[in-house]
């Protein structure tokens, strides 16, 4: 009598949170609605600290959905003029010092952007989360004094770029406060905590992120947008290989 | 003494013809061996730290600890200021600035986009003015097709790659890698010829310019990734050891320090090092133990038919002592002829094996050790020594267990096989 009331007293005790956690696949929904754009077009700067000290590149970006994307770097001087195209998924670069244009595929993809702590898969990938990954609710945590959801994400195909992430949502925003993306070994590879979260044409959007690679050393890559428009009609013409020369 | 008992060898040749035969072949077999050996061992050692480690290897801290990565955000700077207080306090030195790293080679279609890419190692070494680098890294035995750069903006890229991205000598490829800073950097070179290792790790993507264009492609003014320290002969470990010392990091931890490392402490080759030292020394006891065991057979046939003539000896008054030592004086004898024609016959096939070599270069093409390609013996003081030691100890072993009959038998009982 008392072991099965101590297992039902257990069992009640493990359904209690669960039941009072909304539905991860309703949560990256939200999160989905408010952060993708049909289009997007933004000025970034990246400050990437690193062993040699550390160094700011801007950038403007062109982006439609998340099939198509082009970059031109501003500064500093030796990247201006460097621009990269995405479409679907492929990758390919133009450098103005060997007027090449560049296919970047296979495992050139997981390397370091301009020796940022974003790889060329992070910065291509922009497939709704609900596309990639399943989610349950872990837990309700407060951070930086937003009350936030902790959402455990598991890929649900194995070619997706992380096999698990751990996200902490705004409840309120929709928006992502921190993220921890692990491999498929439960390896903890990158860090990004979002911040500056603005109102931009109705959506929550945080306009600074800190990435941090977690196989390399140095203090991350603080990626600021000082521009963003989203919904915006993009110049014609600007996802084909013609655009980047 | 020694007079009577080598009379007494040179006429009864039955008890001494085999037994220096089969000294002579197991000496010469130790010889050669040695010389083989250390031919190879010596070659493989020389072969990887002409192509990869130097016999000592100056790299900052960070560099040191992440090599495998070749991670040239820790690259040695202000080389050329260095290279000279090296040049002048170590001046018995050879110094070599070397630049490695990865990335990806494109080769572009008509209209510039990507036609073909293929995965490369590369090293930016002083290829244009200087030929101390291509003689000491063989390059030129290794050029397959082409030339060697003469002028900026000019590679040699492996054979195999050459052949896999459908390249004909004088196109353009474009290097993507990352710069000394970290980010993407992108360099057009011209393919002047193409090299041909017999290493397969080498074959698959290895690409070799001068170092100059190297550190425009990857924005490494006056850097270099690694700074190789050759001593005039051989590696010298001592020495080596010694120069690690003065070059001791302060223990500040700084990323940035210079440290200095013996090839012996570069990875993958502690053991080949170790190994080498202490060949000479297996191969002895290997020959010791298995000569021993023949020679002590060998022995007591002889002993046993010579238990008669120790009887008789006995018998007329010489002591067991004497006779169990005029046996072992017999052996040193013996040990020492077949020593001695032993290590004249091994010197000479290794000799042989020396100048002429054994081109294997077939047989290891797909090995990913650095090899060379022709194996060749060694000849060193060691080897006209290291013969005598099994030669004389195994015969000596041999004598010493098989005249072991002689004390425990009775004399009366050595006596009568007499009859």
């Amino acid at each position: 009598m008392i072991q099965k009331f101590v297992i039902l007293m257990l069992a009640t005790t493990s359904l209690l949170p669960a039941q009072n956690f909304p539905a991860g696949k309703s949560i990256l929904e939200k999160v989905d609605q408010n952060m993708s754009a049909r289009t997007r077009i933004s000025v970034s700067r990246m400050e990437i600290t690193m062993a040699r000290g550390s160094r700011t590149i801007e950038a403007k970006s062109w982006s439609e959905g998340d099939k198509n994307a082009f970059t031109e770097y501003l500064a500093p001087a030796r990247e201006k003029g460097t621009k990269m195209l995405k479409t679907d998924r492929q990758l390919w670069i133009y450098s103005p010092a060997t007027d090449r244009v560049i296919q970047i595929s296979g495992h050139m993809l997981r390397q370091s952007v301009m020796g940022s702590d974003l790889s060329y898969e992070d910065m291509m990938n922009d497939t709704p989360l609900l596309e990639q990954y399943s989610a349950i609710v872990d837990a309700a945590e407060t951070i930086g004094g937003r009350s936030c959801w902790v959402v455990t994400l598991t890929a649900l195909a194995p070619d997706v770029s992380y096999h698990q992430q751990k996200m902490w949502i705004d409840q309120e925003r929709n928006v992502p406060l921190k993220i921890e993306m692990y491999a498929r070994g439960g390896k903890l590879l990158k860090k990004i905590e979002l911040s500056d979260v603005k109102r931009v044409q109705g959506r929550w959007f945080p306009m600074s992120m800190l990435y941090k690679d977690m196989l390399k050393k140095g203090e991350g890559t603080r990626m600021t947008f000082l521009d963003l428009q989203l919904d915006t009609a993009l110049p014609a013409g600007i996802f084909t290989k013609a655009s980047l020369k | 003494m020694i007079r009577f008992l080598f009379k007494g060898l040179l006429r009864d040749k039955s008890r001494s013809l085999l037994p220096v035969i089969v000294v002579a072949v197991g000496v010469m077999m130790t010889v050669f061996l040695h010389a083989y050996l250390e031919g190879i061992l010596n070659d493989s050692i020389e072969e990887s730290a002409r192509l990869s480690s130097g016999h000592v290897k100056i790299t900052t801290l960070g560099y040191h600890e992440n090599s495998s990565q070749r991670p040239n955000e820790y690259a040695v700077t202000a080389v050329d200021r260095l290279l000279e207080a090296l040049k002048h306090d170590f001046p018995d030195l050879q110094w070599s600035e070397r630049i490695l790293f990865g990335g990806l080679l494109d080769a572009p279609d008509g209209e510039g986009y990507t036609r073909s890419q293929g995965n490369v190692a590369g090293a930016g070494i002083r290829l244009i003015g200087s030929d101390e680098e291509i003689e000491r890294m063989d390059l030129r035995a290794r050029l397959f097709a082409g030339r060697f750069p003469e002028h900026r903006g000019e590679v040699l890229i492996s054979n195999e790659l050459f052949k896999k991205m459908k390249l004909r000598l004088g196109d353009e490829v474009t290097l993507i890698s990352s710069s000394m800073y970290g980010d993407m950097a992108m360099y057009n070179f011209t393919v002047c010829g193409t090299l041909h290792f017999g290493i397969a790790a080498l074959d698959k993507g290895m690409v070799y310019a001068d170092i100059e264009d190297v550190r425009n492609a990857l924005y490494m003014d006056d850097a270099a990734g690694e700074i190789l320290g050759f001593f005039p002969g051989n590696y010298d470990e001592k020495r080596a050891l010694q120069l690690q010392e003065a070059f001791a990091p302060d223990g500040s931890g700084d990323e940035f320090s210079l440290v200095l490392t013996p090839m012996s402490k570069a990875s993958g080759m502690d053991f080949l090092i170790l190994y080498s030292r202490y060949a000479g020394f297996i191969i002895i006891f290997i020959f010791v133990f298995a000569m021993s065991i023949v020679l002590w057979n060998a022995g007591l046939l002889g002993g046993l038919r010579r238990y008669g003539e120790f009887g008789l000896r006995l018998a007329i008054g010489e002591s067991k002592r004497e006779a169990y030592g005029s046996l072992v004086g017999e052996a040193v004898l013996i040990g020492l002829v077949g020593s001695v024609a032993g290590t004249a016959i091994g010197l000479v096939f290794a000799y042989l094996m020396q100048e002429f070599g054994l081109n294997a270069g077939d047989m290891i093409k797909d090995s990913t050790l650095m090899l060379p390609t022709v194996f060749r013996a060694q000849i060193t003081p060691m080897t006209y020594v290291i013969g005598f030691i099994p030669g004389v100890l195994s015969t000596v072993i041999g004598a010493m267990l098989a005249g072991i009959g002689i004390y425990k038998r009775q004399t009366a009982q050595l006596f009568k096989e007499l009859t």
